[in-house]
Order: C-alpha cells, then sequence, then structure tokens
C-alpha cells in the first residue's frame, strides 16, 4: 500500500495560497476588498471541488498527514510574521484558532457522535472563568492551569450529559440550550465571579516569560504581544487538528460514527452507547475549555456578556457551514463566520440573523457543507 | 456437543395490554437451521427483539451454551456470541463496507484510549489484520463485493447490502445468527444468490445455527433443518417443513378458516 503515496506539493501549494489569503483577509481594510476576498474564497472553494482540485489536495494531504499539519502551521507562522504589528488582525487571527478549537470539539460532539451542544461557548465559559480564578488566586503555573480550565469545563460536561443519555434528539439539544443560558444567568447573578462587571484575568505567563510584553525582533522590529497569543492559540488549534484527526482514523471515531448512525444496530453489535457519548462529549468540552482558558489570559478580562447563546449558535453554524464531521472544514468556515462581522460593519450589527440564513441556505442547498466529509481512511494510503 | 446451544423457556413479551409472544418454548442446536414462520403481527421479530435485549421480556428465562442470558441488553447477547440482521436494512450507509463490517465486528477491536491514539504502528497491525478478514469473509460470501471493500454502503445495490449486513453479523464468528427477513424488498431470483451464499459460508462456520424469518415458503423448504410457526404470539407448529405445511392450523393461520 505504501509505494502509490502520492507527492506533498499539492499540500504546499494550498497551505501559501491559504496562508496568502488569510494574510489579505485579515489585513485589508476596504470594504469591497473584504467582500470579494469573502466571494472568491467560496468560489475557489466551490469550483476547486467541482473540479477534482480539491480531491487530489485532500488525497496527498491525507497521504501525508504530519507534512500537512507541520506545513500549514509553518503557514500560519508566516502569517503571524507578516501581521507581526497589526493588534487587531492578530486578536482575530488568535480568535479564530480559538474558535477552530471549540468547533473541532463540537465536530466530535456532532460531526462524529451526533450530540447537538448548544452551550459550545458556555463551555468555553467554563474554562475562561476557571483560568480566571485559578490566576487570580493560585500561583500554579498558566500551563497547568489552561489544562485545568479544559478538564473542569469536561467535568461539567460530563455531568451534564447524564440527564442527556435519558433523552433523544431535540431533547438533548434542549438540555444544552438550558444549560447554555442558566451558565450566563449562573454567572451575572454571582459576586464571587464578579457578577455581570467580570473579572479581570492577569496575562499568561509561560516558563517565567510573560506573553503581554511587547518584543522586538531583531530586523522584524516591533512585534505585537498578540502575536504571542495567535502562536499558543495556532499551536492548541493544530494540536486539536491533529488529535481528532487520529481519533477518526481508529475504531474510536467508528464507534462514534456507530452511535450516530444507527442507535440500534451499534447496540445489538456491542457499542455501549452511553460510554461513546460521554467521551465525546467530555472531549469535546475539554477542547471548549483550555479554548475559553487561553482567551481570557488573552483578552485580560472576562464577563459574562462574551459568553451568549448567541455564540453558541455561531459555534453550531461554523460546523454546518464547514461541512459537518470534517475538521478541515471548520477552518474556512471559523474564518469566515468570526472575521467577516468585524470587518464588514454593514454585518455586524446583522450578524445573528445573516448566518442563521447562511445556515438555512446551506442546509437547504448543500446539507454536506462546504467541504463534505470523505471515506475514512485508517493510514495513509489507504484502500489504494 | 451436548444438549441444545439455546433453550428459551417460557418467554413472553408484553406491550400494554397486548401478548406480542406468549410463553415460547424453543430449541436451538449447534449448527442447526431453523425457520421461524408466520403471519404479519404473529411475532417473529419480536422474538429476535427479546432474544437480542431490545425489548425486555415480561417472563420466560433464555439460555445459551448454560448460561442464562434472560434480559440482558444487547451489548451482553452480542458479547455471548448471538447477532443479526434488521428487516429494514440498518446499515450505516454513508460509512464505507469494511467500516459496516467493523462495528460487527466490535467485540475483537481494541477500544482503549491509548491504543487507539499512541499506539498507532500496533493499531495499524490490528487495521491491517482486519482488511485481510474482512476481505476474506467477503471473498467467500460473495467474490465481486471483495473489490468493493472501500466503497460506500450507500453506492451498494440492495442484494449487496443484504450480503453486507449478513457479513457485519458474521464476522466476529456468533454462535447464533438471526437472520429477520432477508428476502425483503429482494426479487426471487437475488434472495435465491444470498441463500445459496449463506448455504456455502455456513459450510465453513460449523456450529454455526441460524434462524430464518422468511415469507417465502419457498426458501424455507430449501434451506432450512426444522421450522416453528408462530401466530397471535405463540408457537402452533413445529417440526419439518413438510409437516408443517400440511399441519391444518397452519393453513388456517396462513390462510383463514376453510
Amino acid at each position: 500500500m505504501k509505494s502509490n503515496r502520492r507527492g506533498y506539493w499539492p499540500v504546499i501549494v494550498t497551505a501559501l495560497a491559504a496562508a496568502m489569503f488569510v494574510f489579505l483577509f485579515l489585513y485589508l481594510e476596504q470594504q469591497w476588498e473584504i467582500v470579494l476576498l469573502a466571494v472568491g474564497l467560496i468560489a475557489v472553494l466551490f469550483s476547486s471541488a467541482r473540479f477534482g482540485l480539491l480531491r487530489r489536495v485532500e488525497l496527498a494531504a491525507s497521504d501525508h498527514p504530519r507534512t500537512t499539519i507541520m506545513v500549514n502551521v509553518l503557514a500560519a507562522l508566516l502569517v503571524i510574521v507578516l501581521l507581526r504589528n497589526e493588534h487587531f488582525a492578530l486578536l482575530m487571527l488568535a480568535t479564530v484558532c480559538l474558535y477552530v478549537t471549540i468547533c473541532l470539539g463540537l465536530t466530535l460532539q456532532f460531526g462524529y457522535a451526533g450530540i447537538v451542544n448548544f452551550a459550545g461557548i458556555a463551555f468555553f465559559g467554563i474554562g475562561a472563568y476557571t483560568a480566571a480564578v485559578l490566576s487570580l488566586h493560585s500561583a500554579l503555573p498558566h500551563l497547568l492551569v489552561i489544562v485545568i480550565s479544559g478538564l473542569v469545563a469536561g467535568l461539567i460536561g460530563s455531568l451534564l450529559i447524564l440527564p442527556m443519555l435519558r433523552t433523544r434528539g431535540h431533547y438533548a439539544a434542549l438540555v444544552t440550550i438550558a444549560f447554555g443560558i442558566l451558565f450566563r444567568t449562573f454567572l451575572e447573578v454571582n459576586d464571587l465571579l464578579g457578577g455581570p462587571q467580570g473579572l479581570k484575568v492577569p496575562g499568561m505567563q509561560v516558563f517565567g516569560w510573560s506573553l503581554n510584553d511587547n518584543i522586538s525582533l531583531g530586523p522584524l522590529g516591533a512585534v505585537s504581544f498578540y502575536a504571542s497569543y495567535a502562536v499558543v492559540a495556532l499551536l492548541l488549534a493544530a494540536g486539536a487538528y491533529a488529535l481528532i484527526k487520529r481519533l477518526e482514523r481508529s475504531w474510536l471515531g467508528l464507534n462514534l460514527d456507530a452511535v450516530r448512525t444507527d442507535e440500534t444496530a451499534a447496540a445489538s453489535f456491542g457499542i455501549d452507547l452511553p460510554r461513546w457519548k460521554i467521551f465525546a462529549f467530555t472531549a469535546g468540552n475539554c477542547l471548549a475549555g483550555v479554548a475559553g482558558g487561553v482567551y481570557a489570559m488573552m483578552s485580560g478580562f472576562i464577563a459574562p456578556a462574551s459568553f451568549n447563546f448567541g455564540d453558541s449558535l455561531l459555534l453550531v453554524s461554523i460546523v454546518l457551514l464547514g461541512g459537518s464531521g470534517n475538521p478541515l472544514g471548520v477552518l474556512p468556515a471559523a474564518l469566515l463566520v468570526v472575521v467577516l462581522p468585524e470587518k464588514l460593519q454593514v454585518i455586524q450589527e446583522y450578524r445573528l440573523l445573516l448566518f442563521a440564513v447562511l445556515v438555512i441556505l446551506i442546509l437547504r442547498f448543500r446539507p454536506e457543507g462546504l467541504l463534505p466529509r470523505r471515506m475514512r481512511e485508517y493510514f495513509a494510503g489507504w484502500g489504494r | 456437543m451436548s444438549g441444545p446451544e439455546l433453550v428459551v423457556d417460557g418467554l413472553t413479551v408484553r406491550f400494554g395490554g397486548l401478548t406480542a409472544l406468549d410463553a415460547l418454548q424453543f430449541r436451538l442446536s449447534a449448527g442447526e437451521f431453523v425457520g421461524l414462520i408466520g403471519p404479519n403481527g404473529s411475532g417473529k421479530t419480536t422474538f429476535f427483539n427479546a432474544l437480542t435485549g431490545i425489548y425486555a421480556p415480561a417472563s420466560g428465562q433464555v439460555a445459551l451454551s448454560g448460561k442464562d442470558i434472560t434480559g440482558l441488553p444487547p451489548q451482553q447477547i452480542y458479547d455471548a456470541g448471538i447477532t443479526r440482521t434488521f428487516q429494514r436494512l440498518r446499515l450505516a450507509s454513508s460509512l464505507s463496507v469494511f467500516d459496516n463490517l467493523m462495528i460487527g465486528n466490535h467485540r475483537n477491536l481494541s477500544h482503549g484510549i491509548i491504543a487507539n491514539l499512541f499506539a498507532r504502528q500496533r493499531l495499524k497491525n490490528e487495521i491491517e489484520e482486519n482488511v485481510a478478514k474482512s476481505r476474506l469473509l467477503l471473498e467467500q460470501f460473495s467474490a465481486p463485493l471483495a473489490s468493493r471493500l472501500f466503497d460506500p454502503v450507500s453506492q451498494l445495490t440492495m442484494i449487496d447490502r443484504r450480503r453486507v449486513e449478513v457479513c457485519r453479523a458474521l464476522i466476529s464468528e456468533p454462535k447464533i445468527l438471526l437472520l429477520d427477513e432477508p428476502s425483503a424488498g429482494m426479487t426471487h431470483e437475488e434472495t435465491r444468490a444470498l441463500m445459496d451464499d449463506l448455504l456455502a459460508s455456513r459450510e465453513r462456520m460449523p456450529g454455526l445455527a441460524i434462524v430464518l424469518i422468511e415469507h417465502e415458503m419457498g426458501v424455507i423448504e430449501r434451506v432450512t433443518d426444522r421450522c416453528v410457526v408462530l401466530n397471535y404470539g405463540e408457537k402452533i407448529a413445529e417440526g419439518s417443513y413438510r409437516e408443517v405445511a400440511s399441519n391444518s392450523d397452519v393453513r388456517t393461520a396462513y390462510l383463514g378458516e376453510d
């Protein structure tokens, strides 16, 4: 099977093109330029899907999973270097990476196991508040704080899933909606957690180095401190991506697919439904919690208003837009959904309405999303 | 092997006031091929669902190889060695043939998180062994199907989907295979082909006992050693096809009075 592996040059070309696109998308300011780029991205994705280019890139990527992640991380680092002193653009890039991380968690829950989670932002918030409290009131190293943020989000999620296991379909979704709304109300009335005013969070320290310090990198000149956070968020997203892909290419991914496609059949072949639902839900929420921890330290301030039900809907719409169950699809979808409203003032106010329309259009005309999920390929050169 | 493999004693299933299965006695020996027949709604599928843990029986006992398995959840029934197909196909049509077979082979795969995520080389070996095993089973069952191992089930014809469903139930090498009307939605020729495949693969699995729910009497006559007839949840006849077919209660149940 090994002899048939393709070259990886399509991966490199695509990564460079994507990096160029992301740079322009974040850097340009004119409204018409942004619209042109967004329309261009969708058009390129659609037409390359139609002419089989996308398939070639995907095949090359699946033949070289490690190289693909490396090349893309390097391309993203290149974007960070190009934007080194653009505070706002870097903040957006970091936010996109954090949203990608949450949405990879949702992919695990919804795309694989079929559990709808309308409380994604609440688990992100749990992570953020955990990180805030721990970094304010303890001397734990910040990397550990971030790991704990993920674990706490996962743990609370695994309690929430207990009532969800007793319900099915829409009712399980309703449980998550209720939880998301309860979470925000809980924060607002809780004085220990700062109530509606929220909490200030100290910046991240990694091995004695403060990420909030501006740095000067010799010939590159001044570098925004957001660049450091963008790198952290990027590494987090890349790690989450690698983990999700590994999971998908294993028996675990198959078990989750079996749970999603037919519970009766899955149970009849020994698949322990609660076990795999709890696994997917907990692991997905851990990812959201870790992203929340980084977010709290990056933004320096968190408040209940940052964790709205509407944001959970945005997360779900990213997964649907990208292609349910395809981690790759999350990348362009998160970029569009996060950056577009920030760049286009016209949209800002109507963004929920706009994305609602977008989701309806997708479900109607292309239910499989921008980048539809492919067959599982357990390892490079699978089936060839 | 001494004594019957499966002993069902007084199995009763009720839905509210309706008794869907009434004190059923049933025995199945290793290697036997039994037909389960009866008019629509006579309790055949209910019997399968009660055996496989999908319905909880109201009373009665089920023992497999001398071990009590009454009321166990479906997962444990599968682990004990009973697998099934469904009247309306229950394959994951978006997944590949291989993925579907592997769902059926669940009890022979490793499911640890570490083993799956971090011991990739060992996992790769396990996957390659299972690819070989799947290919062998498909080749024995229906040679052309083996070349479609990596195709999505949604691209297969009806008869191939049925074949995949039977193979999914066979790949874990169960003691007992329950087939719930595999001919539904297929032509006579397709049913004949499927049954030929089944009989051929049975040769290679000595000891495998099969229970077949079927409406086509020609199929029952050709493949089964023994028949059990249900009507309104009760067993009304048992014996060879010839005996059962001439039984007056059976004729009444199928054709009405006179």
